[in-house]
């Protein structure tokens, strides 16, 4: 019950974009993708989803290449949220989240015609419902869109299968308050069994959160494992280029996190 | 005055309208539409003289009215709903494939094709054998619009598929040279033409449904309806398009298949009226905007509701080209874009003026 990629290699341009030997992400758990600028965080997130054509073989999603996936059934199963969405046209909030259960039109949920709603809500969008989506601001637009990619994979009572979210930046252009709000909802997702990878830039919010970080750096995997043991001064100052020191824990609940100067 | 302007920006365009509704008053809008332009023309029936004349069928063979009405207003009226409705629904296709709210059927190299191929027959066509010309007679210029329009499409087609994928970008562009290559075609071909060429050249080029027969109507048909019904199905890929081509992949569209359709449908649609009626412009632009604008871009009500809105403005636009300065004729295409332009204008200030 994972999320795997072998030999995934991707050079364009005699540029070599990824290269990770080998990738093992459980489901059920939140995944922090952590890395400077060009590091190759979206170019991964690209491929575990299945946009690069030349390494569909080398992904595998429950044990099957994602060469071998029925494309309905793979869009049922992840979906991936952009940094960017740009939408041409003017449309209502209410298309754009629709247009995320458009894979299951031929096996509607019991409750489709609630769905649209139930995704919003979960976003904290539900209030946006009516409006149309091009005068909405960019951390609306983004909760929007996180309510289609949660339509999109939102399970089936009579086809329990395992589901993943890949979000690029989800967080980016949210406020303070929003942020916590979507990385509580990704936390209470992974209970559900959801495998997540999210795209963060905050580091602390990533060791606040994740169960796992993955810390990229010229398209390689450079470090992974448990925030605690990952997310130490040194590693940063190594990836990023930045000097910090680490605040310890305060309390039993707490995680400690890292203070910059 | 002013207070009415601005209640209709913020409530009217606020609001939109729902599709049933804006399907209903489209459809009513459609037949009052219909009716209006049937009694209007040179050879003018009052209403209430047209329905005695409808409702009695023994007087259809008799009647010069009803002469009047059956061979040449009637099939002229039909034309023009199936145009209308062609063009419009071209046009949503086109801008929902190109993702561009400024695209236009011509993009895809059919217009210019079909321009090209009457062009050539036009011109040239006398010098050919005459045993070609007993056999094919008037309809050469036709049966090459179409052809021409369908071939440009293919060549645009291939020269933008790389990998056998359709790059969409490349075919924007491509579409952009073509046009300019076949505007010099024809500027060459004007150039070459004596002067009763040159009058037909220039008339085509305006389009116009003057002297529309049954046979046109007959082949306009099938292309026109096959598309909307065809079409119509692939709604939500296009909704699913709109957030770009990886998104749609990623929710399960099959691209190149929604590519292949809304391509060689708006081909055969356009490609079929440019060669019966000739250039007919603006329609295509302006009857997917109107839509979006009063009950937005969801395209399940843009594919239809373009198509129905092209046909009102189509019906409009030929009935003021055959009565404004009647007993002559404007073209068409002087006047769709006569009435295009502005309205286009007053479109694009409401929407933005919203925002």
């Amino acid at each position: 019950m994972s999320l795997t990629a072998q030999d995934l290699r991707l050079v364009k341009s005699q540029r070599t974009l990824l290269d990770i030997p080998q990738l093992n992400l459980a489901a059920g758990r939140l995944h922090a993708l952590l890395g400077p600028n060009g590091a190759g965080k979206s170019t991964l997130l690209g491929a575990l989803a299945g946009l690069e054509h030349s390494v569909l073989r080398q992904v595998r999603l429950l044990g099957q290449p994602l060469s071998h996936w029925d494309t309905l059934d793979l869009a049922r199963a992840r979906a991936l949220l952009p940094q960017d969405n740009p939408v041409p046209f003017d449309f209502n909030v209410r298309d754009i989240v629709r247009m995320g259960r458009y894979p299951h039109s031929d096996q509607p949920h019991p409750r489709e015609a609630h769905l649209v709603d139930e995704a919003l809500q979960m976003a904290g969008a539900l209030h946006l419902v009516h409006q149309r989506y091009e005068l909405l601001s960019g951390g609306e637009k983004a909760r929007v869109h996180l309510a289609r990619v949660l339509a999109q994979v939102w399970a089936h009572p009579d086809h329990p299968n395992e589901r993943w979210l890949l979000l690029d930046e989800p967080t980016a252009a949210l406020d303070l308050a929003h942020q916590h709000t979507v990385m509580r909802l990704l936390r209470e997702l992974t209970q559900q069994g959801v495998g997540v990878i999210a795209v963060l830039h905050d580091i602390n919010l990533a060791g606040a959160y994740a169960d796992q970080v993955l810390v990229m750096n010229q398209g390689r995997i450079d470090t992974m494992g448990e925030c605690e043991q990952v997310l130490q001064p040194s590693l940063v100052e190594r990836v990023w280029g930045v000097v910090c020191e680490r605040l310890p824990r305060q309390g039993h609940a707490g995680r400690g996190w890292l203070a910059f100067s | 005055m002013s207070a009415a302007t601005t209640a209709w920006s913020s409530s009217g365009l606020q609001q939109r309208m729902s599709a049933k509704s804006l399907g209903l008053i489209g459809l009513i809008t459609l037949m009052l539409a219909l009716a209006w332009a049937a009694t209007q023309g040179a050879y003018a029936i009052s209403p209430g003289h047209l329905w005695t004349l409808l409702t009695s069928p023994s007087q259809w063979a008799t009647h010069p009215d009803a002469q009047v009405f059956f061979h040449i207003r009637a099939p002229r009226l039909l034309m023009a709903l199936l145009s209308g409705s062609g063009l419009g629904l071209t046009g949503a296709l086109v801008q929902g494939l190109y993702r561009n709210p400024l695209a236009d059927p011509s993009l895809i190299g059919v217009t210019s094709g079909a321009a090209l191929g009457a062009g050539l027959a036009i011109v040239l066509g006398t010098a050919m054998p005459a045993v070609w010309w007993l056999f094919l007679g008037s309809s050469l210029p036709l049966l090459t619009a179409f052809l021409g329009g369908l071939a440009v499409t293919a060549l645009v087609w291939r020269w933008s598929s790389i990998q056998g994928q359709v790059r969409l970008p490349l075919l924007l562009l491509m579409g952009v040279a073509v046009n300019a290559l076949a505007a010099s075609g024809l500027g060459w071909l004007s150039f070459m033409a004596n002067d009763t060429q040159l009058r037909s050249l220039t008339f085509w080029l305006l389009g116009s449904l003057s002297g529309t027969r049954w046979t046109s109507v007959a082949w306009a048909a099938p292309p026109v309806l096959l598309a909307l019904w065809f079409t119509w199905r692939l709604a939500p890929q296009f909704n699913a398009l709109a957030l770009g081509e990886a998104q749609a992949r990623l929710m399960g569209v099959s691209v190149s298949h929604l590519k292949r359709h809304g391509v060689w449908w708006s081909a055969l649609v356009v490609g079929v009226l440019t060669a019966h009626i000739g250039m007919v412009g603006f329609v295509g632009l302006i009857a997917p905007h109107g839509v979006r604008l009063l009950a937005g871009a969801d395209h399940r009500v843009v594919l239809p509701g373009s198509a129905l809105l092209g046909a009102i403005l189509l019906i409009l636009a030929d009935t003021a080209a055959r009565t404004v300065v009647a007993p002559v004729e404007l073209p068409l295409g002087v006047l769709t874009g006569l009435l295009g332009a502005p309205l286009f204008l007053w479109m694009l200030r409401q929407r933005h003026a919203s925002v």
